[in-house]
């Protein structure tokens, strides 16, 4: 590309994603090139940032603090509107006053991860070093480095122990994560919808996914943005594809059958004639609006990689060995996509290690999706875990 | 600022125990050493594992029903939805020091296999089942030659989660058969209170509603 074609995709105007990758509708902590980020990769990441939403008050002793961890395309908007799409925040059902995971009582972190587009460092940033977008150049990360981004905040914030760290998917994988890497500043773990690894089904949607967004022409090998464009098509293809995996075919026959969209008839063309057809359109052009090609590579790719067993000599059991921590697993049993066995496996190393751990298997035919959704078994189980922990850690009675 | 291990200290004596217990979960109690590692398993909503964790027992339970796992975890407990058929064979020899059966003997399926897991993986086991020796259900039968109910095992026939009924002695045979010590031999009467404690076995076995038994590994 020639300098003249930089200079003109510069002046235009930045789309809104970009925006926020830079300069995010949230708070912002900032680590300079002394306190770099150590990848698994080997490259030190400095400087960067780290965006994060807070919710609540940190009390005097520091102990009433809980760290949500979003999933793949989720971001730091728990529960406050999303700047870039109006609505409301993705967990909003479960965090806030007086819900289970009740603002007026802790006080809740979520950030974006690192390689995310809502302001964390990550590929669509700008790379200090060259004044340019990051695009592929961004070093591949990890889950345990999204972890220890988010230590390093959780440092920033003057907090020393974790009350709970929560998290669905993804999150629960960073859920794991923490207590196996900082088990001393984790008094609680909730992880849900998770598995301590990503199976090879799994990875082998998240390919169908990368390749939809690189076989786009748009896409121009990551550099998308240097023409003022995105790859739609692509990205629309990977999060349909992706979306089935987080339903469950139960839940989408109840939700749509096989009725037909404002017509009578089959058109006997590939219009959308099905009304699953045109809401997987939609849910595809709506995320393109708000997340970005690149990040979507860079986060399948962490979550790929995680194995905790893995990493502690193929026996999952010395990931908790000997954690103080206090567990509870939940699973669903419409979730294929994270089966309730890869939540018995983490359940039965944690029982191996001696930890202290519940787990309960939420019956619903929601699918994977269940964890974002208001299921009220499953918001039962996250305040009763809550504040039985909150009892023990010695936080002040329920106000309400 | 409190340490983890201070909270965790403090969480032992914490939870609040009901002010009644029933008979058998009191004497089960009495039958473990305090500072103990306790599995329960079948534990529903989690009474006995309260009554143990205020006796300073670290207590942990595996229980099938959905509303019990949240009721306990509503208490604070550590228990894990579960069947005992089917996950007792994850957990590691010698993981405790007691496993407790509380009247879920005759709902499993395989009660010899699940007694041989209970003392694989505890040092020890307690198990507590109801006697259908006793002489209301022999006279139930006999007399109207119907499958017993009574107050403790009101489900009929053919909707009851009890599928392997046995009484005193068939349970001290298998016992037996399986070489498993029995340390402590108890029969409780209908209020859950002991029966006279130098009864012979047919005594027991006629007149006892419940059976308790602590037991240990090998006779040998």
């Amino acid at each position: 590309m020639s300098d003249s074609a930089l200079e003109a995709g510069k002046r235009a105007p930045a789309p809104h994603y970009a925006r926020e990758a830079d300069r995010p509708t949230s708070l912002v902590a900032e680590f300079g090139s002394d306190t770099p980020l150590r990848l698994d990769c080997g490259v030190d990441l400095a400087p960067f940032q780290i965006a994060y939403q807070t919710y609540g008050r940190l009390n005097a002793d520091g102990t009433n603090a809980v760290l949500i961890c979003h999933a793949l395309t989720g971001d730091q908007h728990v529960a406050n509107v999303h700047p870039v799409t109006g609505k409301p925040g993705w967990w909003e059902t479960l965090v806030g006053p007086g819900k289970p995971i009740d603002t007026e009582r802790y006080f809740v972190v979520c950030s974006n991860v690192v390689g995310g587009c809502l302001g964390s460092t990550g590929p669509s940033s700008t790379n200090p070093a060259t004044g340019r977008l990051w695009g592929l150049d961004f070093p591949v990360i990890t889950i345990p480095d999204m972890v220890r981004a988010q230590a390093m905040l959780i440092d920033r914030l003057g907090i020393e122990t974790l009350f709970a760290a929560v998290g669905g998917s993804m999150g629960g994988m960073q859920v794991l994560q923490w207590a196996s890497a900082y088990p001393q500043r984790v008094f609680s773990a909730l992880p849900i919808a998770c598995a301590p690894r990503h199976s090879a089904q799994n990875i082998a949607f998240h390919e169908v996914g990368r390749q939809a967004v690189m076989a786009d022409p748009d896409w121009h090998n990551g550099r998308y943005f240097e023409h003022g464009i995105k790859p739609h098509r692509g990205l629309g293809v990977a999060r349909m594809a992706a979306h089935i995996t987080y339903l469950s075919d139960a839940a989408l026959h109840r939700k749509f059958g096989r009725r037909l969209q404002d017509r009578e008839v089959p058109t006997f063309s590939f219009d959308a004639d099905f009304e699953v057809e045109s809401y997987l359109r939609h849910q595809g052009s709506s995320f393109v609006e708000r997340f970005d090609a690149n990040s979507y590579l860079y986060l399948t790719r962490a979550m790929d990689y995680f194995d905790l067993a893995a990493d502690h000599g193929g026996a999952l059991a010395s990931a908790f060995r000997g954690t103080d921590t206090r567990f509870c697993v939940v699973s669903f049993t419409s979730d294929w996509l994270f089966p309730t066995s890869e939540s018995r496996t983490v359940v039965h190393a944690l029982n191996a290690g001696g930890a202290r751990v519940s787990f309960a298997e939420i019956e619903t035919d929601r699918g994977h999706d269940a964890f974002l959704l208001e299921v009220p078994e499953f918001f039962d189980i996250v305040r009763a875990f809550l504040q039985s922990a909150a009892k023990t850690r010695g936080l002040p009675a329920e106000t309400r | 600022m409190v340490t983890q291990s201070q909270a965790l200290q403090s969480a032992a004596t914490a939870p609040e125990a009901p002010k009644v217990y029933r008979g058998d979960h009191l004497l089960v109690a009495q039958m473990v050493e305090p500072g103990s590692r306790v599995l329960d398993v079948g534990c529903g909503e989690g009474d006995l594992l309260r009554l143990l964790e205020s006796r300073g027992v670290d207590g942990r339970g595996i229980e099938i029903s959905r509303e019990g796992v949240n009721h306990c975890v509503a208490k604070g407990l550590a228990v894990i939805q579960g069947d005992a058929d089917t996950d007792l064979v994850n957990y590691p020899d010698d993981a405790f020091d007691y496993v407790i059966l509380s009247q879920t003997l005759q709902a499993t399926r395989q009660p010899r296999v699940v007694l041989e897991h209970l003392l694989r993986i505890g040092r020890r086991a307690i198990v507590s089942f109801p006697n259908f020796g006793n002489w209301r259900m022999r006279l139930q039968l006999l007399l109207k030659g119907q499958m017993p109910r009574t107050e403790h095992l009101p489900a009929t026939w053919y909707d009851t989660a009890n599928i392997h009924f046995c009484t005193i002695k068939d349970f001290v045979q298998l016992c037996d058969e399986i070489n498993v010590k029995m340390e402590r031999a108890v029969a409780l009467d209908r209020s859950g209170r002991p029966l006279r404690f130098n009864a012979p076995w047919w005594f027991w076995n006629l007149f006892g509603e419940q059976g308790v038994f602590l037991l240990s590994r090998g006779k040998r």
